[in-house]
């Protein structure tokens, strides 16, 4: 078997596993830092129990997030060791500088803010939780800080023999565009996914009746404009991303709109069949100009297609396919924008449901609230998948190709490729079903065990 | 200082601050089935590292991203390399981290018993893979004139990485045990100071015979030199001290001395490394080196400047957690987890 295909298939494992619990970690570490400081400037002991409550959920998910985050840092290594020989003179930075800054923080008060609630002040205790919350984005932001240098190379130079890129200034590194459109849109979607589970999770209490009701209707109120900003915010960064990536990697814009040929105003799809060999539709609704408001703010402007742009890669680099998988493209970002956008409606609705206080819930719409936590898990995830297959061939943009980056075959071969696969995949489908099992179970218990 | 030698030493006291740290919750770990006889036995054992573990793992994710930075060559070759001893690590961690989790959050006994067995062996297999890897970093392994790694699996564990790994699955076990001491009370904590007296024996024993096999196999010696200083001779003279701290019921001391026994052996093997930091055994010339290993100037001295702002101050609020939580943990008395 090939080998990149399955080194491909392991990263796309456990790194989309591992960020199934990753933006709920970040969500979640501000939203019981902001009940715990209710909790401290109020004395209401409801926010006392609901910080247990959450907490609870909270540390259930964020041991497995920890666990394979391990795996990530180490798979550079041993999946794409030619990879890190040519970017660790960059990319090894904001990677050690996470675990410095942000692992050890997020960590160290995570042990103090479990184990120290009887020996430490309340602020003192609150101040605790706030730090794990700054600790966990923090990671966010330098991960991403790397991950833009695979997107959008900034403040670096070929080495002499070309082996690999070596920085030259690391505040472009840190103040790469790149990072400050991709952060944002990471943060703001870990408060929306935080805040639909708080959504779904206090309806579903309201409406059993359940014991502690009046603090469920108080999680309901923090969730729902909890998730209401994130969702204004994850929108509005995912627009400037998007206006962003068509400078940087216009390729994926055309891919992900399955835009074949170049047009000027171009057309939005709102659904394409097409036909990845010929490159063109087989079939096709597009809304005219739409693109080209998306892409400029304006009905004018042109949006380069496929074809176009492959011509102008082969000028530029040289033979070969430039063109990602455009299936995966197009529809991991309608299913990310269509998510949005719903998350956006339902988002209104609770925020027009919770203005007037009004808490019954017919049963349809307690079914949607509650549904509706899964839409950020569908966003987050079919947007990294687009962040990442859209730049494909590339593993670091117009540097190296993602098949010259894997272990030599030699070194890490298909047996041990599918060994360990199997391995992750055992592993993981074993902690999801302890993941979720723990989760259902807690959810479900309500403030039980609080006090 | 040379920025190369500077990021070799300080890699090295990463791994040296992982072995200390995360040696004694790795020790409690393994103990744990045994030293607990009932569900609040091993409720207080494990709180004993419950608040310390996860950020004593981070030298760990630490050392490796310093490598990555500091060293990209050596951070490829290893971890490619050393593919199957990692996946084996890597399955270990992940068992052992959701474990500390999850256990407490179901009552079931069979739900306690696995997870409980998940930490024995999430402890114990990382303890016993970190000396395979010391041993070959040192000893050699089949690296070619590419920096490809040119073995297989077995190359990795010959009998000599085995005895080095051994020696640190008993070492951590007392260190562990030794930790115990020092912060349970009562019936446990007599328990936990027989089985350190117990440990001390076999963790010596495995220590000389890998002292002894080291200069068969190795050119530590020949390095070090006919004074080799006082990093390795207080390494084996704390560990020797260690049975009679305990005896006169010096839990601190001992502890200490465990801790000067980790951290000074791991010194010890990273001096006679240097300026290697991946010995090849096809060939001395294709040695992976802090010299042609390493990343640009440029970058090892962004890497210097974060590293003196930010280690002062994780060193300081970490130690200001261990300062919180210095209290032994009684088993009769409430675990609030």
């Amino acid at each position: 078997m090939d080998i990149v295909f399955l080194a491909r298939l392991q990263f796309a494992l456990t790194s989309v596993f591992h960020f199934f619990f990753v933006p709920l970690t970040l969500g979640l570490s501000i939203f019981t830092a902001i009940l715990e400081t209710a909790w401290v400037r109020t004395g209401n002991r409801k926010y006392l129990q609901l910080v247990q409550f959450w907490g609870r959920i909270f540390l259930i998910n964020f041991a497995v997030g920890v666990v394979t985050g391990i795996v990530m840092e180490f798979q550079f290594g041993m999946n794409w060791s030619e990879y890190s020989r040519f970017v660790g003179d960059i990319f090894g930075v904001p990677l050690a500088i996470e675990a410095l800054l942000a692992f050890f923080m997020e960590s160290t008060f995570l042990g103090i803010w479990i184990f120290g609630r009887d020996r430490l002040p309340k602020a003192v205790h609150a101040a605790s939780i706030w730090l794990v919350a700054l600790g966990s984005n923090l990671s966010a932001l330098w991960i991403l800080v790397a991950n833009s240098f695979m997107q959008a190379p900034v403040g670096f130079r070929m080495a002499a023999d070309g082996s690999r890129a070596e920085m030259t200034d690391f505040a472009a590194l840190l103040f790469n565009p790149n990072v400050w459109k991709q952060f944002p849109h990471v943060l703001a979607g870990g408060i929306v996914t935080a805040g639909f589970l708080v959504i779904a999770l206090s309806t579903w209490h309201i409406m059993k009746g359940s014991k502690g009701r009046e603090a469920f209707v108080i999680s309901m109120k923090f969730g729902t404009i909890y998730a209401f900003i994130g969702t204004v915010l994850v929108t509005l960064a995912g627009h400037t991303q998007m206006q962003h990536i068509m400078k940087t990697q216009p390729m994926k814009v055309a891919a992900a709109e399955a835009l074949w040929e170049t047009e000027n105003p171009a057309s939005f799809s709102l659904f394409t069949i097409g036909d990845e060999e010929k490159l063109e539709d087989l079939y096709s609704i597009r809304i005219p100009r739409l693109l080209s408001f998306l892409a400029y703010n304006s009905f004018e402007g042109e949006v380069k297609g496929i074809r176009q742009l492959q011509a102008e890669y082969e000028a530029q680099y040289g033979p070969g396919d430039y063109v990602p998988s455009v299936i995966t493209a197009y529809w991991s970002f309608r299913l990310m924008v269509g998510a949005g956008t719903l998350m956006l409606l339902v988002s209104l609705l609770a925020l027009w449901k919770v203005s007037r206080d009004d808490y019954r819930f017919p049963p349809l719409l307690g079914a949607l609230f509650f549904w509706s936590m899964l839409l950020p898990w569908i966003a987050n995830s079919t947007g990294w998948i687009l962040a990442e297959m859209g730049r494909q061939p590339w593993i670091v943009f117009g540097l190296l190709k993602t098949e010259q980056a894997v272990t030599p075959a030699s070194v890490v071969g298909p047996g041990e490729l599918v060994l360990s696969i199997a391995l992750f995949t055992a592993l993981y489908l074993l902690l999801a079903a302890a993941d979720l099992f723990l989760i259902r179970k807690y959810a479900a218990l309500g403030l039980e065990g609080t006090e | 200082m040379e920025l190369q030698a500077l990021w070799f030493i300080l890699v090295a006291v990463l791994f040296t601050g992982f072995f200390f740290l995360e040696g004694f919750d790795f020790g409690v770990g393994i103990l744990l089935p045994f030293m607990g006889k009932d569900d609040r036995e091993r409720r207080a054992v494990i709180n004993t590292i419950g608040p310390f573990w996860d950020g004593n793992e981070v030298w760990l994710v630490t050392a490796g991203g310093a490598m990555f930075a500091a060293f990209p060559h050596w951070y490829a070759t290893l971890f490619s390399g050393f593919y199957p001893a990692l996946l084996l690590m890597l399955a270990a961690l992940i068992m052992r981290g959701v474990a500390f989790e999850f256990r407490s959050k179901h009552d079931r006994p069979s739900w306690r018993n696995f997870w409980d067995w998940s930490i024995f062996l999430g402890s114990a297999l990382p303890a016993l893979l970190w000396g395979v890897a010391m041993a070959n970093f040192i000893r050699g392994v089949p690296v070619d004139a590419s920096m490809n790694y040119a073995g297989g699996f077995w190359n990795l564990l010959n009998p000599y990485a085995l005895a080095c790994g051994l020696a640190s699955l008993s070492i951590f076990t007392l260190h562990g045990a030794v930790f115990l001491t020092l912060k349970t009370t009562g019936e446990m904590r007599e328990r936990a100071m027989a089985t350190a007296k117990t440990l001390w024996t076999p963790a010596v024993l495995l220590s000389m015979l890998f002292m002894a096999y080291t200069y068969v196999e190795t050119d530590l010696y020949q390095r070090l030199g006919i004074n080799p200083g006082i990093v390795p001779v207080f390494s084996v003279l704390a560990l020797f001290s260690v049975r009679t701290l305990l005896r006169r019921n010096a839990s601190g001391w001992a502890f200490a001395m465990t801790g000067v026994a980790i951290a000074f052996s791991t010194a010890t093997i990273f001096m006679g490394l240097y300026p290697r930091v991946l010995v090849s055994s096809l060939n001395p010339e294709w040695s992976l080196t802090v010299q042609n290993a390493s990343s640009s100037p440029y970058t090892l001295s962004i890497m210097t400047t974060v590293a003196l702002i930010f280690v002062p101050l994780v060193l300081l609020y970490q130690g200001w957690s261990y300062w919180v939580f210095r209290q032994r943990v009684a088993v009769d008395a409430h675990h609030e987890y």
